[in-house]
């Protein structure tokens, strides 16, 4: 049976490559699809001539490209789009398809990640508001013009965004989007397992009318990405921590690594805990706890063994389903070998105090468990003896995350490195040293889920002074 | 002539092959005319190599060459006394710590480019045309012989170093950064040159050349030859080089080779309609390359099927019995022009097990 296949887009023109790649079935070993794989060369080669791709968009206004945005968002959503180089069409039932077979996510995932894609495809206006705070776009069209009563110019500082994607979340693909309705060509370089999601994007927006050239798509090794990371003038690199590190203090990259979220309650809420269990449990367990902004640490100043047996008590109704079951919550690995690696990892780290409060709660079952021939982790809640144990602040591909008991006064100290911090207080002078602290990326104050974003607010960082940089300027009439 | 098919076929090159076999063994095993090495060796092993060993078959009589031999063994315990006393070249292979590798030289490299030489095309390697080559200079064979393949043809040579050595350190260090300024400046070096100089073959490494590319269309600077190696090359790599680097108007040549072998040649006058997958043919009979099976060394894998190269050296300056190379190849079949067995789409040995640090210049 023949697969779709996947090309490099050069530009936006289809090339497929002598390297071929092929994407198995996480559950099998059938194939899923052919990808055609670029060489390092090649990518900065086609970077020569990237503006090209800008001078495509720039033909456009900001606004028409803030509808065509808009239209795509539909056309993801509910249309029939091109798949691959030879003529192959892809359904959103397709999809939802395909890309449970490369990666192992359940349909129902897929489908809420979709309408997140949706979400943010329909919505780039109010996206574009947030990030420019509010600036009218003709700004970006004629170079200057006018933002609250004084004049202002901003300059692009790169010809094109280029983008090394993860596997492990479809969403993530709403980061790159804005910049085309910001006039900014993107260079993807796909996750191994996930080259449908990126493509389906850029099918949706090619029909909804963007050029085709302001999209290039390098599936490539290592080597690529290094390409990809050393020539493009911004960045966004997915990856673990020790990618994100090499890069972390580079002013063209932004990184994107483990989020290390975390929820903290104040000792002024902690008697109610009762109340936010649910909470605790949509923020580490969403999204089959693979995403970034999953809360990976929940940290308290007593109740621990409470509140860690609570949640890890709600966690137990997540358990691996057939993939198209509509109760299905639990992604399986498409790596089939890390689930056995993070499962010894745990493992290894239950010493010293701490303990596995859900497998204690399951009567023995094991975490690892295999169905339809794929693995799944079982999701976990460890109760940790302190900030300093092995396993207090990690973070894992599945619904994981450690309790840890801890003074108020000693939380925001020992906070690190935060994605997200959702903070249930009503504490002024905490909220405010929960401000202060520069660790933390994006800060909730209440009830809220780790997972819940609003639209108009930046995540890990704002694209908009990313890709732009605000210029002086004066214009004198001449006699 | 480049185009030309060899006066031998498969069973007369499988003769000659075996003659010569058979003089080099007498050559290196003889009191009157071998080297320390080999002699003590043969003390120590308890058979006579001139006895036993009649056709390329016998060769797995011999345990595999340990290129360690070259660095602990002084270089002087590899001269042949045959060789009358001359004076003998040293080249080095890579090496990035402590003492390099070496092996000893006298006319070897010369034999090989002029072989290699014959095989150009008159077309894209104009007789009388100057070369540049920018590549590893310093102590390697490549210094002496490219230069000496462009005088074989009738022009001189321009040359641009780069140190691999250095190149591998930063990359150990991950200074990738500092590995591109550096590689700028080399390239920096070429395009002055290039640009204001006759120059019509070039010979560089796929990255360097790429890099080149970059720069300049190297076809549009004059150049109509580009002798290529020194790291495995996929065919979409391949592809991209005689395509769109050389933009299908110079002509790409690649090559394997190294120190301690030679040169071998592929046909690149087949490139497009092989889909640009590469097939090199040793210098036989001075070199044998054979594909063995990794688990069990003696044993010649099918055609068609990959396996780990193994070099034996034939010469009267050098004998290197069964030499497994850090590569893995397909074993490709005999040509018109090159009848004996070819290797193809070199790459380097477990790479789909393991990263290996390769190609960085």
């Amino acid at each position: 049976m023949s697969v779709p296949h996947i090309p490099i887009l050069r530009q936006g023109v289809p090339y497929e490559s002598l390297d071929v790649q092929t994407v198995s079935n996480v559950a099998g070993s059938t194939p899923a699809c052919e990808v055609s794989f670029a060489c390092a060369d090649m990518i900065k080669h086609d970077l020569l001539r990237i503006a090209g791709a800008r001078a495509a968009l720039q033909k456009f206004r900001c606004e028409d490209l803030v509808n065509i945005c808009k239209h795509a968002a539909d056309l993801f959503l509910t249309d029939t789009l091109p798949v691959g180089s030879r003529g192959d069409m892809q359904s959103p039932e397709d999809y939802v398809r395909q890309l449970a077979m490369t990666s192992g996510l359940p349909h129902t995932l897929i489908r809420m990640n979709m309408k997140r894609l949706h979400g943010v495809l329909v919505q780039t206006d109010v996206i574009l508001k947030g990030l420019t705070r509010g600036l009218d776009l003709s700004v970006l069209d004629k170079g200057y013009g006018d933002q609250n009563g004084s004049p202002v110019s901003f300059a692009a500082v790169t010809d094109c965004l280029g983008v090394v994607l993860p596997s492990n979340s479809p969403a993530v693909n709403a980061l790159w989007v804005p910049a085309i309705a910001l006039k900014i060509p993107v260079l993807l370089k796909p996750g191994r397992e996930e080259p449908w999601t990126p493509m389906r994007l850029i099918e949706a927006l090619k029909k909804a009318g963007a050029p085709a050239e302001a999209f290039s798509f390098y599936p490539t090794q290592h080597d690529g990405s290094g390409a990809i990371i050393r020539r493009c003038g911004r960045v966004m690199l997915f990856g673990g921590d020790d990618t994100v590190k090499e890069y972390e203090h580079d002013p063209r990259v932004e990184v994107h690594g483990t989020g290390y979220s975390k929820i903290l309650i104040g000792e002024d809420e902690i008697e109610n805990w009762p109340k936010y269990v649910d909470t605790i449990v949509e923020s580490v367990s969403a999204n089959s706890g693979r995403s970034c902004i999953n809360v990976s640490v929940i940290v308290v100043p007593k109740y621990g063994d409470e509140i860690a047996k609570a949640v890890a008590e709600k966690l137990l109704a997540i358990e691996p389903l057939a993939q198209d079951d509509p109760n299905a919550k639990l992604s399986g690995f498409a790596n089939p070998k890390f689930a056995s690696m993070i499962d010894g990892a745990i493992e290894s780290g239950l010493k010293d105090g701490a303990w596995d409060v859900s497998e204690s709660l399951r009567g023995g079952r094991k975490r690892f468990q295999s169905r339809d021939g794929m693995n799944y982790l079982l999701p976990t809640i460890v109760r940790v003896p302190g900030w300093g144990h092995a396993l207090s602040v990690r973070e894992f591909l599945f619904p994981f995350a450690s309790v840890i008991e801890s003074p108020q006064s000693e939380m925001v100290p020992h906070l690190g490195k935060s994605l997200v911090v959702t903070a249930i207080t009503k504490d002024l002078a905490w909220i405010n040293q929960l401000f202060a602290c520069p660790t933390i990326d994006r800060l909730n104050i209440g009830n809220v889920p780790t997972n819940h974003l609003k639209w108009d607010q930046p995540h890990e960082g704002n694209l908009f002074e990313f890709l732009y940089s605000r210029r002086s300027f004066q214009i004198e009439q001449i006699a | 002539m480049s185009s030309a098919t060899s006066p031998l076929t498969p069973a007369s090159a499988t003769e000659q092959l075996d003659a010569h076999l058979r003089e080099i063994i007498d050559w290196h095993f003889s009191p009157e005319t071998g080297c320390p090495f080999w002699l003590d060796w043969k003390a120590k092993a308890g058979w006579d190599p001139r006895k036993e060993i009649k056709t390329h078959h016998d060769l797995v009589r011999f345990d595999h060459f340990q290129d360690e031999w070259l660095r602990d063994e002084k270089n002087e315990r590899f001269v042949p006394k045959g060789m009358g006393g001359r004076p003998f070249n040293v080249f080095e292979t890579g090496g990035t710590t402590g003492l390099p590798k070496q092996r000893v030289g006298w006319d070897d490299y010369k034999h090989d480019y002029e072989q290699f030489g014959d095989n150009l095309s008159d077309e894209f390697f104009p007789r009388g045309s100057n070369w540049i080559m920018v590549g590893p200079t310093g102590p390697r064979r490549l210094r002496l012989a490219v230069e000496h393949l462009a005088n074989y043809r009738g022009g001189s040579c321009y040359h641009v170093d780069l140190d691999p050595r250095w190149v591998k350190r930063l990359i150990a260090r991950k200074q990738y950064d500092e590995v591109e300024r550096y590689q700028a400046h080399v390239i920096s070096q070429a395009v002055e040159i290039i640009k204001h100089r006759d120059i019509a073959c070039i010979f560089t490494t796929p990255k360097l050349l790429a890099s080149l590319g970059e720069r300049i269309s190297v076809p549009g600077q004059g150049i109509k030859g580009c002798f290529c190696g020194g790291t495995s090359m996929t065919p979409e790599y391949v592809k991209f080089l005689q395509v769109e680097v050389l933009e299908n108007k110079a002509q790409f040549v690649p090559t394997y080779g190294n120190t301690l072998m030679g040169l071998a040649m592929s046909v690149p006058e087949e490139l497009a309609q092989n889909n640009y997958s590469v097939t090199y043919w040793a210098p036989q009979p001075r070199a044998i390359l054979r594909i063995v099976d990794p688990d069990k060394t003696e044993k010649t894998m099918e055609y068609g099927q990959y396996g780990r190269v193994e070099l034996t050296t034939l010469t009267k300056e050098f004998f290197m019995p069964r030499f497994l190379e850090r590569d893995e190849a397909i074993r490709r079949h005999p040509h018109p022009k090159f009848p004996w067995d070819g290797v193809g789409d070199v790459r380097p040995f477990g790479f789909l097990e393991n990263k290996i640090i390769e190609g960085v210049y």
